[in-house]
């Protein structure tokens, strides 16, 4: 572990309810600069529940956050844009905080939509739609990002890509990336420390240790510590609604 | 000139078109239409209550709209039940407190047509002062929360996780909503000034292709409206709310038929 100066967001066992059912509970984790931490676990594990705890758009919760800085940029699961707002590409940008057209134009060219940048945001495909968020991600230049399945809808080859973009964004910016994802391959090659989700922490550390981790083997089952990414779920344990683990 | 009552009606529309066309743009963007509606009603419980206290009208409602707005918010904490049923509850319930007040209030003669529909003849010098200053001090505050505020109408999260405060951008707009009905309740009236805030936005959507063209054919729009629905009511004597409305479903209507040509050309 390196310095303190270097953590830019840190969660101490922290937890979100809603409804008197835990989302999530007890997690622990922190994003330093220049590091890869990627959250990896079930549909409903609580992933996205626990990126936006660190992003503090959730208040109301167990444990603790702290965030050691202001530059945070958010790319969300899904934004859905009303047929009312007539929102361009270029608009769309600029959302948050002004930004140059010099960066504009080389962000989205780095992301390959930069022949998008007129058109309305409501016209693009799924794939295309993600990557102007990661480009707008870029061009903000941020400190911490936080990343919530940045590639889905997008096709294969762009898919590495566009990966292999999101590691050098780490590298050049050095800024520290929390990573939401469901590609074990991309886990396991650019991550520097997975969390494996399901509720609360399963395992975490390093991708070989999380790889070789029982509960992890037990999560994704046995050809996942093989780093492949076709994976199965299988439960050895039940989660009451106060959040409690059973054991089966 | 401002002696002739028309000049101080046109210079009033104007004014109060300026500024509903930003907020109208938020309106339709936010789904808040029956929010305004509520927001109107409320407003002749603040009309009563001026009558009765001797009070200026503009605040006088300024000050009860804000009242039902803060309600509104406390409510939605408090119970569970669904956004448009507490609006209703909250506009007819004020609609009915103010009539059963103007009930109480038979030793002032009341044009309640007028307030409910507008009332060209009513509007003062002091109106005037009133629309100008609060529309400028409305469009100040507005440009002030706008990054937020639309940042948050695209996307409440992103606004929140990137540092915005979309909380207080929303709280500050519906203070604005609550102070552009207090200052245009004499021109439009109570029952249409949300006619006059979403016409108009919704008539822009139609021809525009980014937020900042929907923002200002939305003003245009609500100044050809202001314009036209004066000299009509002038010239067929008809009240001044429902003719600026109508003259801006007339553009919405226009702009329609822009649409479709486009839609034909494409093709």
């Amino acid at each position: 572990m390196s310095s303190n100066q270097n953590i830019l967001v840190k969660l101490n066992r922290a937890g979100f309810s809603l409804n008197n059912k835990w989302l999530v509970k007890g997690v622990s984790l922190q994003v330093e600069k220049g590091k890869i931490v990627t959250l990896i676990g079930p549909n409903g594990s609580g992933k996205s529940t626990t990126a936006k705890i660190a992003l503090g758009i959730y208040k109301k919760i167990d444990g603790s956050v702290e965030k050691y800085t202001s530059k945070v940029v958010y790319v969300p699961q899904k934004i859905s844009i009303d047929w009312t707002l007539p929102l361009r590409v270029n608009d769309f940008m600029v959302l948050t905080e002004s930004i140059s057209n010099e960066l504009i134009d080389e962000a989205l060219s780095l992301t390959g939509v930069i022949h998008l940048k007129d058109k309305n945001l409501g016209d693009l495909s799924g794939g295309e739609f993600q990557r102007v968020l990661l480009a707008r991600a870029i061009s903000k230049k941020p400190e911490l990002l936080v990343l919530d399945e940045p590639v889905q809808g997008v096709d294969f080859t762009g898919e590495i890509a566009l990966y292999e973009l999101i590691k050098k964004i780490s590298d050049e910016l050095n800024c520290g990336i929390l990573l939401i994802s469901h590609d074990l391959h991309t886990v396991m090659s650019a991550t520097d420390h997975v969390v494996c989700l399901n509720g609360h922490v399963c395992c975490s550390g390093s991708p070989m240790d999380v790889a070789k981790n029982n509960e992890y083997k037990a999560l994704f089952g046995e050809q996942a510590s093989q780093i492949l990414s076709r994976y199965e779920h299988r439960h050895d344990h039940i989660h009451t609604s106060e959040g409690e683990i059973k054991k089966n | 000139m401002l002696d002739d009552f028309f000049i101080r009606a046109l210079i009033a529309g104007i004014g109060v078109a300026i500024v509903t066309g930003p907020l109208g743009c938020f309106v339709v963007w936010r789904r808040l239409s029956y929010f305004g509606d509520t927001l109107a009603h409320s407003a002749l419980l603040g009309v009563t209550l001026a009558y009765s206290m001797e009070f200026n009208i503009a605040f006088s409602v300024f000050i009860i709209s804000s009242l039902i707005a803060l309600t509104l918010i406390q409510l939605q904490k408090r119970t569970n039940l669904p956004g448009d049923a507490l609006l209703g509850l909250l506009a007819h319930s004020s609609l009915a407190i103010g009539l059963v007040v103007i009930g109480f209030l038979s030793f002032i003669r009341f044009d309640i047509m007028g307030l409910l529909f507008g009332d060209i003849l009513a509007v003062t010098v002091d109106d005037l002062l009133i629309i100008w200053i609060g529309g400028a001090l409305i469009l100040l505050v507005l440009k002030l929360i706008w990054k937020p505020l639309f940042a948050s109408t695209v996307n409440y999260e992103l606004a929140e996780a990137e540092g915005l405060n979309p909380d207080r951008a929303k709280a500050v707009f519906t203070i604005l909503m609550a102070a552009i009905i207090a200052i245009s309740i004499k021109m439009v009236g109570l029952l249409l000034i949300t006619g006059m805030l979403i016409i108009p936005a919704a008539m822009a959507r139609n021809i525009s292709s980014s937020p900042q063209k929907m923002v200002m054919y939305s003003i245009i729009g609500g100044l050809l409206s202001v314009i036209l629905g004066l000299f009509s009511s002038l010239e067929f004597n008809t009240a001044s709310g429902p003719s600026i409305i109508a003259a801006s479903l007339l553009l919405f209507i226009l702009s329609l038929l822009n649409i479709k040509q486009s839609i034909k050309l494409k093709n």
